[in-house]
């Protein structure tokens, strides 16, 4: 037994993992604005937590009290707006980080080889948060939170075969009441929170055993010096421990203009409809989910029903959910990094990027036949960045990659 | 003590066999589980018929009740709108008109074909007002020429706002439009001339 360890290290690896994973983890020196949005999706993750379990301790899950519940958190708990605001803004603020986050693996290339499981682990976080930021929407219950479960929910009523049944079986009733209200918060607070926090650990697992990626796409592993650190890493703590935080200032001075200022904003974060209480008589003028969703609502709106079933259209949108899982797969690129990308590439990425926002946007709209027209042109278009991959990525000219990081 | 080989056919048999029984376990463990979000007992019993009286009902006007948590619409149609559901202006429009194709099972068998209700009786309509796209509550447009919902070819009927389903004044679905079915005709009966139970089929006369 060495007696320089110290009491705990002889009982807990303390050392050992603060060393492996922080003090001596070598992350590329090259990190740029993009880098930002992993520990900042990790801030998100504990504010909704924080959050969550004190607005657990006034809230009532019951069809009859809930939406009285929030109103008595927002006028007569002692601060309480400022923790339902918190929650509310933080969740599409999450969503803001996320998107980001992903938009930086598709520019660098993240997801090629070695990383494909990292990739795949975040795509089911990105899956497992939209069901725990749905099932959220539904508590206060609010005419959207009513309406907009009862679309989601209806999508499982179109499963060819057992689908009215498993309707039945998910609501618990004959149609959406008490029961799934109270189901989704048990699934809300304990099961998807769990959920995320294992994913999240995996995730960071699957990333400390391949490294970071980089803007330069350059594995930094190659390089390395005579004690096996990589020439162009650096320590993440403190280096990156205290650039990280400087970008959690900037982050919150942006969050809290929006909870102080604009908690609603202006429909985009909690929609207008949602201040009325849901009546199960009367859908609303518009319905649309929250704007994190609108992207694949748009592709479940672009599809006709076909052969008397609107499941075609549930198929599309879960596909087009699905296909990102396979796009380690369908790179064919010998490059990562947009830096070193073929012109070709970039455009394509562009289209992409206004495809999916431009469907996102459409998905917040109400149905026009222009709308309609323009949902499914954009759909061909998200669909066709994948599908065509492997062919755009094996064409065009690609720039020569350096050994060592450019900056 | 005598060396023991292993025996690693018998091992891979017992590690089957565990595993097997262990699945088998795991099912049985699991079924009480996912059985517990079946609709409860008292679920069950609260899906009673409902009485609406009809008494007091102008036409064109229309009053939504609760049945089984579902809307449901009773309205009352004029002869202008009767004689427009049977008129090729209307049925041109539709996806299923006779309720013969995919909307086959979405009414009793007792309603009529174009009016959709109960024989004799034509002028009031009983309709479940969930949307068979994704089931939202279609609004109540009732008047002829409606500009938004195509001027002078709407002749009257619901409107879905979600997704932008049109269905005529029986409920009938519109063809090219995100509905895929005729709406619901739920089993309704007349307990007197103007009292209808809905939930339970007419008695056999």
């Amino acid at each position: 037994m060495k007696n320089k360890e110290s009491w705990i290290d002889q009982r807990f690896p303390l050392t050992k993992v603060w060393n492996e994973h922080l003090a001596e983890y070598y992350t590329p020196r090259n990190f740029n604005f993009w880098y930002f949005f992993g520990s900042l999706a990790i801030l998100m993750l504990v504010m909704q937590f924080v959050t969550g379990i004190f607005l657990t301790m006034h809230f009532k899950p019951d069809s009859a009290n809930a939406f009285a519940s929030v109103e008595y958190i927002m006028r007569d708990v002692e601060w309480g707006w400022l923790v339902r605001y918190l929650h509310s803004v933080g969740a599409s603020a999450f969503f803001v980080v996320i998107y980001l986050h992903m938009y930086r693996g598709l520019l660098y290339g993240s997801y090629k080889g070695p990383r494909e499981l990292l990739w795949i682990l975040g795509m089911l976080l990105y899956i497992v948060l939209m069901a725990e930021a749905f099932m959220g929407y539904v508590l206060p219950w609010g005419q959207m939170s009513f309406w907009g479960a009862q679309v989601i929910i209806s999508l499982f009523g179109s499963v060819p075969v057992i689908g009215p049944d498993l309707l039945v079986w998910i609501l618990g009733d004959y149609a959406l009441g008490d029961a799934a209200l109270n189901r989704f918060f048990s699934l809300h607070v304990i099961a998807l929170p769990l959920i995320l926090v294992v994913l999240v650990f995996l995730h960071l697992v699957a990333l400390h055993a391949v490294g970071s990626n980089n803007p330069d796409g350059i594995e930094i592993k190659k390089n390395k010096d005579k004690d096996g650190i990589p020439k162009d890493g650096i320590p993440f703590h403190p280096y990156f421990t205290v650039k990280d935080t400087m970008g959690v200032v900037a982050f919150l001075w942006i969050f809290c203009a929006v909870v102080f200022y604009a908690p609603g904003l202006n429909g985009y974060f909690l929609e207008h409809a949602n201040f009325i209480e849901a009546n199960p008589l009367q859908t609303p003028e518009h319905i649309a989910p929250l704007w994190y969703l609108t992207p694949f609502y748009s592709v479940l709106r672009a599809v006709p029903p076909m052969f008397g079933s609107q499941f075609p259209g549930v198929l599309a949108m879960g596909a087009s959910l699905l296909i990102l899982f396979f796009l380690p797969w369908l790179d064919r690129s010998p490059v990562k990094s947009i830096r070193y990308r073929s012109p070709i590439y970039k455009w394509v990425l562009g289209v992409f990027v206004v495809s999916f926002v431009m469907l996102g946007w459409l998905g917040m709209q109400p149905v026009t036949p222009l709308n309609a027209f323009l949902a499914r042109v954009f759909t061909v278009l998200y669909f066709a960045f994948f599908i065509l991959m492997p062919w755009y990525t094996s064409i065009g000219k690609t720039k020569e990659v350096p050994e060592r990081l450019t900056e | 003590m005598p060396e023991q080989t292993i025996d690693l056919k018998k091992r891979r048999f017992l590690t089957q066999a565990t595993s097997v029984v262990g699945a088998v376990g795991v099912g049985f463990v699991a079924w009480p589980f996912l059985s517990t979000w079946k609709p409860s007992a008292r679920t069950m019993a609260a899906g009673a018929p409902v009485d609406v009286d009809i008494s007091k009902l102008q036409t064109g006007q229309l009053v939504r009740v609760l049945w089984r948590k579902k809307p449901v619409w009773i309205f009352k149609r004029s002869a202008e709108a009767l004689a427009a559901l049977e008129s090729d202006a209307v049925i041109k429009n539709l996806s299923d008109p006779d309720g013969s194709g995919y909307s086959k099972n979405q009414q009793p068998k007792y309603v009529t074909t174009s009016y959709r209700s109960i024989k004799n009786r034509e002028e009031v309509g009983v309709i479940v007002g969930v949307c068979t796209h994704l089931g939202c509550s279609p609004t109540y447009r009732p008047e002829p020429g409606a500009a938004d919902l195509g001027g002078d070819s709407w002749k009257g009927g619901f409107y879905c706002p979600c997704h932008g389903s049109k269905f005529d004044l029986a409920g009938r679905v519109y063809a090219g439009v995100p509905a895929p079915t005729n709406l619901v005709i739920p089993p309704y009966r007349y307990v007197s001339d103007t009292l209808i139970r809905i939930g339970v089929d007419p008695e056999i006369s």
